[in-house]
């Protein structure tokens, strides 16, 4: 560090020593504004120029990639191509502003920090300007411009529906309603296995809306453990939960079921976006993760010809919280 | 011919002065002094490569079946969205190569001004009288988080569709009036009308790239009004004497080089590394989710954030004040930006320092601002590596649920230690200097009286 401060010293002595002794100037010529540059720099010239034909090279053979659209490898190419042709730009350009441009250390002032007569000048301007009752006239322009802007704003209430929450507690589900896969087809009771899960959907309903996704799953009899609230809402061992994480309303597209020992921790569903983790033999309780609420339950039967049915609407709302999510139940 | 063209630019706009002025503006020399300069460089490229993407960008979430060649997504069901970015992809001539060296731009961009940030705070640059350029700096930095977020957030990939849920949650989850203001901007309940694409669209293109466009003439034209600050590299730099480059012919070539080098090094990595392979995550569905997926490292802090939360929601009655992700998705980025926006004056009032700063300090000139910068930087960087506990989990089985009590333990004791290491290596490191003087001046003293013995 020392010795590169050294060395500026050195050449800016060398700078200024030289521009201390000019020769006299000729008539008709005037004083340099720029210190003369080193005197012997062909070689980097040299360099600096081929550097920026290769750039130019890389230019050319980048189009030439583009219109020979049959490589192999066609993306990587173009972006050697266009790539490299920058990167010889910046080559030349750093050998001309290292060997080629004179690099001076000059000085200068830093700008004066305020201006106190002037501003004295526009207080004064402003207080000349001829208003007698000013902080009453600013209170009405306040009112005037505030107004304004408030009826400016109001349309941006026709964005959504932002008083009306209703449609945050709908869901497609009804009594009766057929749980159907993700290709429409009813799903049966006895397809469903044990320590694999299903997503289903409502039998003619929109699938991407958030009340739609279940996920299904059987639990042993002697596993299932649910509480008074969703007593009987398992259709003999086979129970549904909405599939929209109650945290940040991802898809828990996770079942924590271990097919060998050891088969502990018990069955959970899990959401791969923060790893909420909910017990589907306790009614969908959080055991692990982030989410403030349990995973909500869809009641499910068994209609005569075995077809899995809702028995009714979720127990609570679907989706992640907000300020009213505890405040009613679902609706369809 | 320089003299036709400046005979002319003078003639018809009177700028000579201002232009020979503008030629010898100095530029004071410090490495740390090119990352605004990458920043800016880096969103040249976001501009020109993102114009060219909007002429391939379908807005629309209309459900169409995919027919194009790339055969694994043949017959899926996927939005217009979507299919347009996956045939840009796979289609287009040079098409992936600008998509990635965009997406390749909006990591550099936002790494470079994160860097910038660092190095302006732990030098005081932001001092009086240059707060303003502070204000807008970090303002810029908001945009350019938000601007990053919406942009893949258009591809409408598997991936994307996710973070827009978190997002959506996010929103919720803001008190009292979370659930509206996510009608207003989805248009209705996740994933919301057909409107919020083409809003989310022209937000993107449009409304953040003009608002940070003019943001940054505003910044830079503060930075020349008030010169650049300079570091004590020398005895003639002072509070009153800038010493630097001039634009022409020192700085001029140095910094069009460091733009080459910015743009060569983002189209190399936009052919040659691979960034975003939209078509392997498939389409979004509200009921898809992929295991393992990672937001751009940018929004990392927040997923992290998220994670770590113990379950509860705070509710009074039935009411629910304030629901679970508002805490690491919208009060820790909120007070993040807060601490960022109200620092300058936060620092005045405590250290009643009131004067103009044209020197800068180095981190150990300053040991409060540093402890606090640190204590900040670990808190930001902890939540960051929480959002890795899952992958850490599965490529080195350390458990995930004992890494998470780690880091909720960390998330309050980690900034008090790092803040008190900061502060100590700052004293000791004041120490050692003025040590180091004194002995070289009693090594000279001692020289002297040996020389008169």
């Amino acid at each position: 560090m020392s010795s590169v401060r050294a060395f500026l010293l050195a050449a800016l002595a060398l700078l200024l020593g030289r521009r201390r002794r000019p020769r006299p100037l000729r008539p008709g010529e005037r004083e340099r504004l720029v210190v003369p540059p080193p005197p012997d720099n062909a070689r980097a010239e040299l360099l600096a120029i081929g550097l920026l034909l290769a750039s130019a090279a890389c230019g050319i053979a980048f189009v030439v990639v583009y219109v020979l659209d049959r490589l192999p490898a066609h993306t990587q190419l173009l972006g050697l191509s266009l790539g490299l042709a920058f990167t010889f730009l910046a080559a030349a350009l750093t050998v001309t502003a290292k060997r080629l441009v004179v690099t001076e250390e000059l000085e200068d002032d830093y700008p004066e920090n305020e201006h106190p007569d002037e501003q004295e000048r526009i207080v004064q301007v402003v207080h000349e300007s001829g208003l007698t009752r000013r902080r009453l006239f600013v209170v009405a322009l306040g009112a005037a411009t505030g107004s304004i802007g408030v009826a400016l704003l109001a349309p941006v209430a026709s964005l959504g529906p932002a008083i009306h929450m209703a449609r945050f507690y709908l869901t497609p589900w009804r009594r009766g309603t057929r749980l159907v896969d993700e290709q429409g087809r009813p799903l049966r009771a006895d397809q469903i296995e044990e320590k694999t899960f299903y997503t289903a959907f409502p039998e003619g309903a929109d699938k991407e809306s958030l009340g739609s996704p279940i996920v299904v799953v059987r639990l042993r009899p002697d596993q299932l453990d649910l509480p008074s609230d969703n007593a009987g809402f398992d259709a003999s061992g086979i129970v549904a939960f909405s599939k929209i994480c109650t945290h940040a309303g991802c898809a828990i597209a996770l079942y924590r079921a271990p097919l060998f020992e050891p088969t502990d921790p018990r069955p959970a569903l899990v959401c791969p976006c923060h790893y909420s983790t909910f017990d589907p033999a306790t009614g969908g309780s959080v055991i692990f993760g982030p989410a403030g609420r349990k995973l909500p339950m869809l009641p499910l039967q068994v209609d005569a010809r075995g077809f899995l049915r809702a028995q009714g609407n979720f127990d609570s709302p679907v989706g992640p919280s907000w300020w009213g999510v505890r405040l009613k139940g679902p609706t369809s | 011919m320089i003299r036709g063209l400046v005979r002319f630019i003078d003639q018809r706009t009177g700028t000579a002065p201002l232009l020979r002025k503008s030629l010898r503006y100095l530029f004071p020399d410090h490495w740390s002094f090119l990352l605004g300069e990458v920043a800016l460089y880096a969103f040249i490229v976001l501009v020109g490569t993102g114009i060219y993407l909007t002429f391939f960008y379908e807005d629309s979430t209309a459900r169409v079946v995919y027919h194009g060649p790339y055969v694994p997504l043949q017959g899926q069901e996927m939005t217009q969205a979507y299919r347009s970015v996956l045939d840009l992809s796979t289609t287009v001539k040079a098409g992936l190569l600008i998509r990635q060296t965009h997406h390749w731009a909006a990591n550099v961009f936002i790494a470079a001004i994160v860097l910038h940030l660092m190095r302006v705070f732990f030098t005081g640059a932001y001092r009086k009288p240059r707060e303003l350029t502070y204000w807008i700096g970090v303002t810029m930095l908001t945009a350019a988080l938000l601007e990053g977020y919406l942009g893949y957030s258009l591809a409408d990939d598997l991936l994307s569709g996710m973070g827009l849920a978190i997002g959506y949650a996010v929103a919720m989850s803001i008190p009292f009036v979370g659930a509206n203001l996510a009608a207003l901007i989805w248009d209705g309940p996740f994933p919301g009308s057909h409107a919020f694409f083409p809003r989310m669209y022209i937000v993107h293109v449009l409304v953040i790239p003009v608002l940070i466009g003019t943001l940054l003439a505003v910044h830079l034209a503060l930075v020349a009004l008030k010169h650049h600050t300079q570091f004590r590299q020398g005895p003639r730099e002072s509070e009153r004497k800038l010493v630097g480059v001039p634009t022409v012919p020192g700085q001029a070539p140095r910094s069009l080089g460091l733009f080459a080098i910015v743009a060569g090094v983002l189209f190399l990595l936009g052919g040659l590394v691979q960034i975003n392979p939209i078509w392997l995550w498939g389409p979004y569905h509200t009921y898809d989710a992929t295991n393992g997926a990672q937001p751009d490292w940018y929004l990392g802090w927040l997923i992290g954030a998220l994670r770590i939360t113990p379950s509860f929601d705070v509710t009074i009655g039935g009411y629910t004040l304030v629901p679970n992700p508002f805490w690491g998705g919208a009060l820790l980025p909120l007070v993040f930006f807060a601490f960022l926006y109200l620092w300058p004056w936060l620092e005045r009032r405590l250290t009643g320092d009131d004067a103009y700063h044209n020197l800068l300090e180095r981190p150990r000139d300053a040991p409060l601002r540093t402890a606090i910068g640190y204590a900040v930087m670990s808190l930001v960087f902890l939540v960051f590596l929480a959002g890795s506990a899952d992958r850490v989990d599965v490529m080195f089985g350390l458990s995930y649920s004992a890494q998470i009590w780690l880091y909720r333990v960390l998330f309050f004791a980690g900034p008090v230690i790092a803040a008190l290491l900061a502060y100590r290596t700052c004293v000791e490191l004041q120490r050692g200097e003025q040590l180091h003087r004194r002995r070289k001046l009693a090594e000279r003293a001692a020289r002297t009286a040996r020389g008169r013995a």
